[in-house]
């Protein structure tokens, strides 16, 4: 936390360190010492920091002890007082330099904060949840609120699971990265590719743009919209539908598919780019049709990062709710079918968990569950990161190795 | 397997720009023809009309003829691809594909293709033509190592035993050997008389003295000014061009008091 | 004479208009769903804002409606942005400038990973973590402040309140803003830096003089991006705010937000209703906000680029 300055300039300009030569104006250039009279020793801002921790915890138990007060008065008091001395021991340029230094690393540990909660708050209620009977393997027919009060009161086993939400999961996103991927992917092909700076690139292009502003909430809205329309429209001249209602999950997945498009368009237009021209030239030289050359020779190319961007952006989405929560509604039971009736997703399933749990009056039960599947999703969405991440890498083409 | 290549009242545009303006020029068959002059002269531009490879770039067109072996190649019912099959390049600066083999690298103008090959065409095929290319020797006990682990003159050579493979009338070649150091460029250099036998090579060279090494016939290009086309200015044997030059400005160029 | 060179293989030509012809409806379809989103969102808002049997055009309803939840909307964005955007800077410049090399590849990956978080999991730590948390900050802030409007008001015994989710949205933007700033503070040009440097500028100089004036922009366009974010997100509000009317008070209960609205009223609202109708209008207004703040990023972006240095 404290920085020593090393007084070594070549290390400073290496490192993007602090220049120890704060103020030359007034050194003379014979002694040598005068490299290290702007240094204070180390020492001191241990002491500093010590200081601070024993005043801040004082201040903050006449307040009432707790943690975040007591954080934040050692904080304010060290960075105060290390700038006064600074300021008053060197100069006011190496003090206001010690300031920022300070000031970021305490935006860094605010960053963190959150985080351990985060993490702590999903795995201290969500493993024993995780660890529950049944947990991944079962859905929720038959948990009623009784079910529920029963291993409140009785001691019995929290039963239910979300085999069913995982399920709906997992079939919504394969097809929204079935609707989506090829879309993207041939949009940004069209881009790179194809386009000679029309106006078509440019609206598309725009519009991607637009696209990706659009809150997720309003892509449920429009595929929902989309798809009630659509229903009436074909049962109007089929006469065949007997389903009206547009809660389905492929409605779900027509919504995701907004969300999802334009990132992929967006990664894979960056990636085909990055492919050098002199590939493209080489396979047209050896008389090869461009369709083939984009297909064969710059999809091969740049095959990693768009797989690790279409990754990314399954990640993305596989953690949406509200898009799914207006399209394809909540069930207890499993649907395997996207085109017939309501289905769960895992993060709705969390929403609907917390927001109206099982049994009202005893919600323990609903909220470990719904921890648990939390638990679940994230480490779900990390797998896909650390996945994207391992296709970037492992299978990026060599470009320059000997 | 090698043809001639006759240019009449060529020009090359980029969009409303002339880039390259009334070229006439015979290059003979079984020959080496180096193309020298300033930079932005055109004789990229003009090396790479010959197979139709600048229109990858938006807004190029020619006017006038160009006829390899008599037939046009800018005749309207001809397809480029066609065209760039029977004329080959190779690059300034060497393009093995990074995600193929050295074996898929020459094999490379057939498999992008969809051409199915038995192994013992393709075997003969990658043998043949790493030989061609002078390779065959450095690289047979890693024929499945990719193309991109090899040293930069090595490279240049898959791209020509690429280029060999798929067995044009035409190599073009366009500074093939800027990118390199001096020993690869002397295997280049060799290996260029040797292919001289069986296809027409015409390069394109800063070098003077390697378009004096390798060349028969020498075709001198140069420019106005800025935003000028570029011209052929002469075009002769290569030691007429070196010697007795018929122009000033060949002469002021080929002696280095310009350019 | 027949030509060698006019033969080609029809199936290859055939290969390559199909090709194109497919890059170019897949764009085309894109532009498509577009105008069908915007043109259904506006068909479908149509009940909201005019009705027969009330005597025809009901805008004014539909503005009493809307308004505090606009406001609400962007009051929780506000509170988001004032929290994240400097953290997230600050943490970013941390990456980039002062955490040692080995370390910042690390916690530009944990910053990832923040983001990569699910809105409802972010949503439930705020109703049942944070909220609770503050409960406490809330009293003081009412005892202490309470004659200032927006700590007026009974402070909310749950902790579920407006500043809570923007807290909750602050932590949720905070990774976004920063890794669009990192990947822009680690494109500043180490010429500029070092010469900087050279000139015997402190760290904190040579960020001022080399690293913000060419990432101006940019960290221009990481915050808006993260206000769009802010604006849109739904589940983290949905679950952490108890909504009600709309007050000045951001410490007791109250206030709602336009997606927590829909997400909350929308699976109960009949379909083809006046209610259904509501509920696309505002997501209509939603979809403009954020497109207004879209835009204006990009117009600060491309004006500001002449100047950044970075061309």
């Amino acid at each position: 936390m404290t920085q020593t300055p090393t007084p070594t300039p070549t290390a400073a300009s290496a490192q993007g360190g602090p220049p120890s030569l704060g103020d030359g104006s007034s050194n003379g250039l014979v002694r040598r010492s005068s490299l290290t009279q702007n240094t204070l020793p180390s020492w001191l801002w241990i002491a500093l920091l010590g200081g601070s921790i024993v005043l801040g915890a004082a201040l903050s138990a006449l307040l009432g002890f707790n943690l975040a007060s007591f954080f934040i008065f050692t904080a304010a008091i060290y960075i105060l007082s290390s700038y006064i001395v600074t300021r008053t021991r060197v100069n006011r340029r190496r003090a206001t330099d010690g300031l920022w230094t300070n000031l970021v690393y305490l935006a860094f540990l605010i960053a963190l904060m959150p985080l351990v909660s985060v993490i702590w708050s999903v795995a201290s209620v969500g493993i024993p949840g995780l660890l529950a009977p049944g947990f991944m393997a079962s859905d929720m027919q038959g948990i009623t609120g009784l079910v529920d009060q029963a291993s409140q009161t009785e001691g019995a086993p929290v039963l239910g699971g979300i085999a069913h939400a995982l399920i709906g999961s997992l079939l919504i996103t394969l097809a929204a990265t079935a609707i989506s991927v090829p879309i993207g992917l041939l949009t940004s092909i069209y881009l790179v590719e194809y386009a000679r700076g029309g106006l078509l690139s440019r609206a598309i292009t725009f519009f991607v743009d637009v696209m990706t502003g659009i809150p997720s909430i309003v892509a449920g809205l429009f595929a929902g919209a989309a798809m009630a329309w659509f229903l009436s429209v074909f049962s109007g001249v089929t006469g065949l539908l007997t389903t009206q209602r547009s809660t389905l999950g492929i409605t779900a997945a027509i919504a995701l598919s907004v969300l999802m498009v334009p990132v992929v368009v967006r990664t894979t237009e960056e990636m085909l780019r990055v492919v050098p021209n002199e590939l493209r030239e080489a396979s047209y030289a050896l008389g090869v049709r461009k369709w083939r050359t984009i297909l064969k020779v710059v999809l091969p190319t740049a095959i990693s990062g768009i797989a690790s961007g279409v990754t990314l952006a399954i990640a993305r989405v596989i953690g949406e709710t509200a898009p799914i929560l207006v399209t394809a509604g909540f069930v207890v039971n499993t649907n395997w079918n996207l085109f017939q009736g309501w289905m769960t997703a895992l993060p709705v399933y969390i929403f609907r968990q917390f927001q109206n749990p099982t049994s009202p009056n005893f919600s323990d039960p609903s909220e470990q569950r719904a921890w648990a599947a939390a638990l679940v999703l994230i480490l779900i969405v990390m797998g896909l990161n650390l996945f994207a991440r391992l296709i970037a890498t492992l299978f990026a083409p060599k470009q320059t190795g000997r | 397997m090698s043809k001639r290549v006759d240019a009449v009242d060529l020009n090359v545009y980029y969009g409303d720009f002339l880039a390259v303006e009334g070229i006439n020029i015979s290059i003979d068959a079984r020959a080496v023809t180096a193309f020298i002059g300033p930079s932005g002269c055109g004789k990229t531009t003009f090396l790479r009309s010959l197979n139709r490879m600048h229109e990858v770039l938006p807004g190029a067109r020619v006017k006038g003829q160009l006829l390899l072996d008599g037939e046009d190649i800018y005749d309207p019912g001809v397809d480029p691809v066609t065209v760039r099959t029977q004329v080959g390049m190779v690059f300034q600066r060497p393009n093995p594909f990074p995600t193929m083999t050295i074996r898929e690298n020459v094999l490379a103008g057939y498999k992008l293709n969809g051409a199915r090959l038995s192994k013992s065409q393709s075997e003969e095929i990658v043998e043949t033509s790493l030989r061609s290319a002078n390779l065959w020797n450095e690289v047979k006990d890693r024929l499945d190592r990719p193309g991109s682990g090899l040293s930069g003159g090595q490279q240049q050579r898959l791209c020509i035993a690429r280029t060999i493979a798929v067995k044009p009338d035409v190599i073009l070649m366009d500074e093939p050997c800027s990118a390199l150091d001096p020993i690869s460029t002397l295997a280049i250099e060799d290996l260029i008389g040797e292919l001289q036998q069986d296809y027409t090579v015409i390069i394109v060279t800063h070098n003077m003295q390697q378009a004096a090494r390798v060349s028969q016939k020498t075709a001198f290009f140069n420019i106005a000014g800025t935003g000028k086309p570029g011209k052929l200015i002469e075009y002769n044997d290569t030691t007429a061009i070196f010697n007795t030059p018929q122009e000033k400005s060949t002469e002021d160029y080929v002696s280095g008091r310009f350019g | 004479m027949t030509s060698s060179l006019t033969q080609s293989d029809k199936r290859g030509v055939a290969g390559d208009r199909v090709f194109s012809a497919l890059t170019v409806s897949a764009g085309v379809l894109i532009l498509l769903t577009l105008a069908f989103v915007a043109l259904f969102l506006t068909v479908n808002s149509r009940d909201a804002v005019y009705q027969e049997d009330q005597g025809g055009w009901i805008l004014t309803a539909f503005l009493d409606y809307a308004y505090p939840l606009v406001i609400g909307t962007l009051i929780a964005s506000f509170i988001a942005l004032i929290l994240a955007a400097p953290v997230a800077v600050g943490v970013a410049l941390y990456i980039s400038h002062y955490a040692p090399p080995r370390l910042s590849k690390g916690i530009g990956y944990v910053i990832d990973l923040l983001a990569a978080i699910p809105s409802v999991v972010y949503g439930a730590w705020g109703m049942s973590f944070l909220g609770p948390a503050l409960i406490p900050i809330y009293g003081w802030l009412h005892e202490n402040l309470g004659f200032i409007p927006l700590f007026a008001g009974d402070p909310s015994q749950t902790g579920r309140t407006i500043f809570t989710a923007g807290v909750v949205l602050g932590v949720m933007i905070l990774p976004i803003i920063t890794s669009v700033c990192r990947e822009i503070f680690i494109q500043t040009p180490k010429l500029h830096e070092e010469a900087a440097l050279a000139l015997g500028a402190t760290r904190w100089e040579m960020i001022k003089m080399s690293v913000f004036p060419f990432a101006r922009a940019g960290i221009i366009s990481g915050i808006m991006l993260g206000l769009g974010r802010a604006l849109g997100e739904t589940m983290a509000v949905a679950l952490v705010l108890s909504p009600g009317m709309l007050t000045a008070s951001l410490i007791s209960s109250g206030n709602s937000t336009i997606p927590a609205e829909i997400a909350l009223g929308f699976p109960e609202a009949p379909p083809g209703s006046e209610r259904q109708a509501q509920l696309i209008a505002i997501g209509l207004v939603l979809f403009l906000i954020t497109l207004l703040v879209n835009m204006t990023a990009r117009w600060i972006v491309s004006r500001h680029k002449e100047f950044s240095g970075a061309n």
